[in-house]
C-alpha cells in the first residue's frame, strides 16, 4: 500500500514484505514532529565531544542480492548505513558506529535487533534496514530505528525508489532518525546551489554548481567561461537565480534546472544581481544599480514590471524574505555605513535593526522565522552571526580572517557560509556551523567553493 | 592585455619607491614608451594604432584612479587623471571606453557589486562634466572579483580599490 506519491519517484512506502509483515507497521510520518523526545541533545552550550549518542549503524541487510540498474542490493546496504552515519555524525549530536566498524546483520535481524550486542558496543540505539528489488526496476529500502536499552522500536519507515535516488533514501532514513531523537525538523534530504572556484586569485573561474546537503550527487551547471555569482534555488528546486557575466554585463538570470535554459529576471540596461527567492516561489528579489544607486526591487518570477522597494540615497542591497513571505530584512548603508534594516514586502515600515560595532551584511531569514543571520565586518574580520527579527540577542557563531554569506538548513538549525583564506594564495571554501557555534566543519567539494545557497527539504 | 598588466607593474614599483604611506595609491606614470612594449599583437611591427588601448595608456597618465576604502569620490589627483583621459577621448572621438569599477576584498560580494558601480559611475559622471559623451561610456563592476593586487594588505588593498578605462573599439 502505497502511503503517498512524491516527486523525483521517491515513495514512502508500507510494504507488505514478509520482513515487515512480523508487527503492526506503524510508520513514522516523515513531516511530524516526534512526539516523545529524548532528552535535548543540544543547547546553546552544546559539547561536541561529549554526550553524544552512540548509534550502531551496520550495513542494510538484502534479502536476495539483486542487481537494479547496475547496482548490487548488498552493496548498497552498505553505502546507505555510510551515508546515515556521516549524516548524523556531521550533525554533532551523534557518535554514530558505521558498517566499517561493526558487524554485518542477517535480515531477520531488521525487525528483531540482538540488543545485547549493540548495548555490548555502548550503542543507545541502533539502526536497521534492508535493500531489496522492487520487482519493477526499482529498489525498497527498509529504515528502523530502536532503542537498544529499551528494546523498542522508535522509527519505522520504507521507501520505494529510482536506483539512482538511493543516496535520498539514505538521507530521509538519517531524517528520520535525526528527528525522532533530536525533536528537530529534519535537513538532510535537501540540496545546495554554490559557486564552484578555481584559477588564480586575480581571475578565477566561478561555475554555478549544485549538491546534496552532504556533497553528494555534485554537478557543475556552467562552463566557467562567464563569471557566476551569488545563487539561489527555488523553493521547488527547479530553478536557480543567479549572477551571471555573461556578455560583459552583470545580469540577474532565471536558470531552469530540467530544460538547462535561462532567462533574464528582467530586462535593463542596469546591471542587476543579488537575487532572492520569496517563500513561495513566486517572487523574486533583486538589486539594480542605476546611475551608481543601488536600490531593491521584487518582481513576479514569471516576469512584468518590476517594484522598487527602496529609495534611499546610497546602497540597497540583498534582502531575504520572513518566512511568512510578509517582511524582508535587508542591507543599506544609508546610515554611513553597511547596517541591516527590515521593511514590509511593499517597501514600507523600513526600520533599522543593528547597531552593534561594525558593519552588518548579507541577512538571511531563518526558515523557523525565530533569527536572522549575517555577516558581521569589523577588526579586520568578518564573522557570521545570528540576532532575532528585532535586532536583539546578536550572537556571534564563527571566528576566522573571512567568513562570509550565511544560509540556512532548512530545519533552521545549521548555517552554510563560505570562509576565504587571506594573501595571494588566498582561496575559499563552504564550511557549515550549528546555532551552538561548536560543531564547525569544512564541507568537501570537487573545488573551492563560495556563495552556498541551501534549499528546503525534499517533498 | 599584456600593457595593462606591465603598466600595472610599473605602478607598483613606483608606489614602492615613492613609500606607501599615501592615502592614495600614485596615478601619475610617465608615458609608456610608445612600440616598446612586448606582447603588442598590432601586427604591424611596434607601431600604435592611433585609438588603439596602447595608445591610451601611452598618453594617459593613468588608465585608473583609486578610492578610499568604502567611498567613491573622485578626488584632485583622480581628476587629473580623468582630465589626461578626457583629452585623449577629445581627440579620439570614435572611441568608446568601459569603466571597470572595482573594490578591495574587505567588504561583502553584493555590496562590492554595488560599490563597484558607484565608483565607475563617479568617473563616467566626471568625464561627462569634461565633455566626454556619457553614451561613449559604458560601466561594468566586478565588485570584489578582480583584484589587480593579491596580497591582503594596505597597500594591494588601495591598488585594487579603482576605475579602470578600457578601450574597447571605435
Amino acid at each position: 500500500m502505497i502511503l503517498r506519491s512524491y516527486s523525483l519517484s521517491l515513495v514512502l512506502v508500507l510494504t507488505s514484505a514478509p520482513v515487515l509483515a512480523q508487527q503492526t507497521p506503524t510508520p513514522t510520518p516523515p513531516t511530524a514532529p516526534a512526539v516523545t523526545q529524548t532528552e535535548p541533545r543540544e543547547t546553546i552550550e552544546g559539547q561536541l565531544s561529549q554526550d553524544r549518542t552512540v548509534i550502531a549503524i551496520p550495513a542494510l541487510a538484502t534479502p536476495a542480492v539483486a542487481t537494479v540498474a547496475g547496482l548490487r542490493t548488498d552493496n548498497l546496504g552498505r553505502q546507505i548505513a555510510d551515508v546515515i552515519a556521516a549524516d548524523l555524525e556531521r550533525s554533532g549530536l551523534y557518535a554514530p558506529l558505521g558498517p566499517g566498524s561493526v558487524r554485518a546483520i542477517t535480515m531477520p535481524e531488521v525487525t528483531a535487533p540482538r540488543f545485547a550486542d549493540w548495548k555490548a558496543r555502548n550503542a543507545e540505539n541502533v539502526v536497521h534496514g534492508f535493500v531489496r528489488a522492487s520487482g519493477t526496476g526499482g529498489l525498497i529500502v527498509g529504515c528502523y530505528l530502536y532503542d537498544t536499552a529499551l528494546g523498542s522500536e522508535l522509527v519505522r519507515q520504507g521507501f520505494e525508489i529510482q536506483p539512482g535516488d538511493w543516496r535520498r533514501a539514505a538521507h530521509k532514513c538519517a531524517d528520520a532518525i535525526y528527528s525522532r531523537l533530536s525533536g528537530e525538523s529534519p535537513f538532510f534530504d535537501s540540496r545546495i546551489a554554490y559557486i564552484a572556484e578555481s584559477g588564480p586569485k586575480g581571475n578565477r573561474t566561478k561555475q554555478l554548481a549544485i549538491m546534496d546537503s552532504d556533497g553528494g550527487n555534485h554537478k557543475f551547471i556552467t562552463n566557467g567561461q562567464a563569471l557566476a555569482l551569488s545563487p539561489r534555488f527555488s523553493p521547488d528546486y527547479k530553478k536557480i537565480v543567479y549572477v551571471s557575466y555573461l556578455a560583459d554585463r552583470v545580469r540577474v538570470f532565471i536558470y531552469d534546472v530540467d530544460s538547462g535554459t535561462q532567462k533574464l529576471v528582467t530586462e535593463s540596461r542596469n546591471a542587476t544581481f543579488a537575487p532572492r527567492w520569496s517563500p513561495d516561489g513566486r517572487q523574486i528579489l533583486f538589486s539594480m544599480a542605476v546611475g551608481g544607486n543601488t536600490d531593491i526591487y521584487r518582481i513576479s518570477a514569471e516576469g512584468g514590471t518590476p517594484v522598487r522597494l527602496t529609495t534611499a540615497p546610497g546602497i540597497d542591497v540583498g534582502g531575504s524574505f520572513s518566512p511568512d513571505g510578509k517582511k524582508i530584512v535587508f542591507e543599506s548603508d544609508r546610515s554611513g555605513s553597511q547596517q541591516l534594516y527590515t521593511m514590509n514586502i511593499d517597501g514600507s515600515n523600513q526600520q533599522r535593526i543593528s547597531f552593534g560595532g561594525g558593519r552588518y551584511a548579507t541577512p538571511e531569514w531563518s526558515p523557523r522565522g525565530d533569527l536572522i543571520a549575517f555577516t558581521r565586518m569589523g577588526g579586520g574580520e568578518f564573522r557570521i552571526g545570528v540576532m532575532t527579527p528585532s535586532g536583539g540577542g546578536v550572537r556571534m557563531l564563527t571566528n576566522s580572517w573571512q567568513d562570509e554569506a550565511p544560509t540556512w538548513a532548512p530545519n533552521g538549525r545549521v548555517i552554510q557560509f563560505f570562509r576565504t583564506t587571506p594573501g595571494r594564495e588566498g582561496k575559499s571554501s563552504i564550511w557549515q556551523v550549528d546555532l551552538t557555534g561548536v560543531n564547525l566543519r569544512r564541507l568537501p567539494t570537487p573545488r573551492d567553493g563560495s556563495d552556498p545557497s541551501w534549499g528546503p527539504i525534499r517533498p | 592585455m599584456t600593457i595593462r598588466k606591465t603598466t600595472a607593474m610599473i605602478a607598483a614599483i613606483t608606489m614602492l619607491a615613492v613609500g606607501a604611506c599615501s592615502k592614495k595609491a600614485p596615478e601619475t606614470l610617465p608615458p609608456a614608451p610608445a612600440g616598446t612594449d612586448a606582447g603588442s599583437d598590432s601586427g604591424i611591427g611596434n607601431a600604435v594604432i592611433p585609438g588603439s588601448q596602447q595608445d591610451f595608456i601611452a598618453n594617459v597618465s593613468s588608465d585608473r584612479i583609486y578610492f578610499d576604502f568604502d567611498q567613491y569620490n573622485v578626488d584632485a589627483e583622480d581628476q587629473a587623471t580623468l582630465r589626461s583621459q578626457a583629452e585623449w577621448l577629445q581627440r579620439n572621438p570614435n572611441v568608446r571606453v568601459t569603466l571597470e569599477g572595482h573594490a578591495d576584498e574587505r567588504g561583502t560580494r553584493d555590496y562590492n557589486l554595488a560599490l563597484g558601480e558607484r565608483r565607475a559611475n563617479a568617473a563616467k559622471n566626471y568625464l561627462a562634466s569634461l565633455g566626454i559623451d556619457p553614451s561613449r561610456i559604458q560601466v561594468i563592476s566586478y565588485g570584489k572579483e578582480r583584484p589587480a593586487e593579491l596580497g591582503s594588505n594596505e597597500a594591494a588593498w588601495a591598488k585594487n580599490r579603482r576605475a579602470v578605462t578600457v578601450v574597447i573599439g571605435q
